[in-house]
């Protein structure tokens, strides 16, 4: 049973010649086990971004630990899989050496590095797409790209961070439910990122609220919309349920609270 | 300038300052847009017919300019006769060794310190200080030291010529490396990269626009220092062509001299536009 762990992690960036100290993350404690799929919303500042680098090993806590199946995350590994919000696919790749990078990085032999990544193209819907340089692509294309990619390389548990920030209201509800179906097909936990308090509902089937200064995590919130989801396969009719704009007004209010402490409008 | 209600207002400079009306097919606003090939050919065609024109009405004495005619007919007779003793090819030719021979050396060593400079800050601190020291100063003027510590062979011709190039392309190569997005960087770590498969499979091929770029530069130095390089105890090339022509005032022989250089150059950079097109299709599109 796979489980990612984050104890008592504090982040602390020290002060510089003309900046304060910053208290990014303060008494983080988080478990997230096989199948679980935690989805982090909070204010700007709130820490969440740092979060995701601390789990995906680009920064080292303060002090606290993080464990992976038992194991201290001491950096990057193949094992913690991230998708990015943009900027990065590899422009000199076409679209399926994008996805089998990760396998190209491992040492994997050409011909059964087509046959893996196959499969991820198929499951996002990339199939034909193969050869077209990655900048030709809609964003919303990029992006299923670079998810394909971090399934490739198989990991434990998949981090994104904002990975919907970008694209059209359209293609981003497409997206959520994509996701969705990927999650529920390979059972890999995710931790996912998100500013938008419906899309954090949606998807989770947790929620941790965060909130700044010092960033913390301040709620948490076992969710079963995406179940409704998978049961009724209608996510506006999950979206439009009393219950969901219920739970919404009130992440929202907890949201805006932490926004008017900081003084408001500066955001 | 006047009042805006003035007609007089509708001088040339009014109609620059004034806003332009949108044209369709294209995007308002955009900086210089349109195809400039015709008025190139246009601006080339005046600018040789008035060099016909200033020769051919003896405007001019063809000791200062000789006419394109002349200049033809030198390149003529100096294919076939050759220019003190060596033929015009075999000019040409130690020219282009010793320019893309200094090319290749730098281009060998000037991307790897390059890359070495932008990937850590040891080599950075080593190599900024000598290379920011020495890279303003014109080659003519360190000349006579290379010529002092390595003799007047082909050694310090093709030294000078590659310390030319070797700081443009190495410090281009540096802030190349730069251009590989920190997400890129992420992206590769977190899929299992190590150091040095992040350098040559992120960072390297980020960092080739820059590098082909610094390239296109670095080439033009080299071909700046050319005949510098062959001021002294040269005995072929078309540096050494210019320079002895001009003691003898064979004026059509120095313009021939350029203009072989000049076209040796442009259809390099057309080649290395090629290279570019090909390689780095994605340039300033991701």
């Amino acid at each position: 049973m796979a489980q990612l762990e984050v104890n008592h992690a504090n982040v602390v960036f020290p002060a510089g010649l003309y900046t304060p100290e910053v208290k990014a993350l303060s008494d983080v404690n988080l478990s997230i086990s096989d199948g679980e799929f935690v989805v982090a919303l909070g204010a700007s500042g709130c820490g969440k971004s740092t979060l995701l680098n601390l789990l995906a090993g680009f920064l080292a806590p303060s002090s606290g630990e993080i464990k992976l199946n038992a194991r201290p995350v001491t950096g990057p590994g193949a094992d913690r899989s991230v998708v990015f919000q943009r900027h990065a696919l590899m422009p000199w790749l076409n679209v399926v050496d994008n996805v089998a990078f990760g396998l190209k990085l491992q040492g994997i032999a050409k011909a059964k590095r087509l046959e893996i990544s196959q499969k991820y193209l198929r499951l996002l819907g990339l199939e034909g797409f193969e050869r077209r340089p990655v900048y030709e692509l809609s964003g919303g294309m990029q992006q299923r790209v670079g998810i394909a990619r971090a399934l490739t390389s198989d990991p434990e548990i998949l981090l994104m961070d904002e990975p919907l920030g970008a694209l059209d209201a359209l293609s981003r509800e497409k997206a959520q439910e994509l996701i969705l179906g990927i999650w529920q097909e390979t059972g890999k936990m995710v931790f996912f990122i998100t500013h938008s308090v419906e899309e954090a509902l949606f998807m989770g089937s947790r929620l941790i609220v965060m909130s700044p200064r010092p960033g913390r995590i301040t709620h948490t919130f076992d969710l079963d919309f995406s179940r409704q989801y998978f049961e009724k396969r209608d996510a506006r009719a999950v979206k439009a349920s009393p219950e969901f704009i219920k739970m919404r007004e009130q992440i929202l209010a907890i949201i805006f609270g932490d926004e008017l402490a900081l003084g408001g409008d500066h955001v | 300038m006047s009042e805006p209600d003035n007609k007089r207002s509708d001088g040339f400079f009014a109609r620059m300052m004034r806003a332009k009306p949108t044209k369709p097919g294209e995007i308002y606003g955009v900086p210089g847009q349109g195809e400039s090939m015709w008025i190139s050919a246009v601006s080339a065609l005046v600018l040789i017919g008035a060099w016909s024109l200033v020769t051919g009405m003896g405007w001019v004495k063809p000791l200062f300019i000789p006419s394109p005619l002349l200049v033809l007919k030198t390149f003529y007779t100096t294919a076939r006769d050759g220019f003190a003793g060596d033929t015009l090819l075999m000019h040409t030719w130690a020219s282009f060794l010793r320019v893309f021979g200094a090319f290749a050396l730098a281009c060998a060593v000037g991307i790897p310190l390059g890359l070495a400079m932008g990937m850590s800050r040891i080599a950075r601190g080593i190599f900024d200080p000598p290379i920011e020291f020495y890279r303003p100063i014109p080659p003519l003027a360190y000349l006579p030291l290379m010529i002092i510590w390595f003799g007047i062979g082909e050694l310090s011709k093709v030294l000078l010529i590659f310390l030319s190039i070797f700081a443009p392309l190495a410090l281009g190569t540096r802030s190349g490396v730069r251009s590989a997005a920190i997400e890129q960087i992420h992206a590769a770590y977190s899929m299992g990269a190590t150091r040095w498969q992040v350098l040559l499979q992120v960072i390297l091929p980020a960092a080739m626009p820059e590098i082909l770029t610094s390239m296109r530069i670095g080439i033009g130095f080299g071909w700046t220092t050319l005949v510098a390089a062959e001021m002294v105890a040269a005995t072929r090339g078309l540096g050494y062509m210019v320079l002895t022509a001009s003691q003898f005032l064979q004026t059509a022989t120095v313009i021939m001299g350029i203009i072989i250089i000049a076209a040796i150059a442009y259809a390099f950079d057309m080649l290395m536009r090629f290279i570019e097109r090909k390689t780095v299709p994605w340039k300033g599109r991701m």
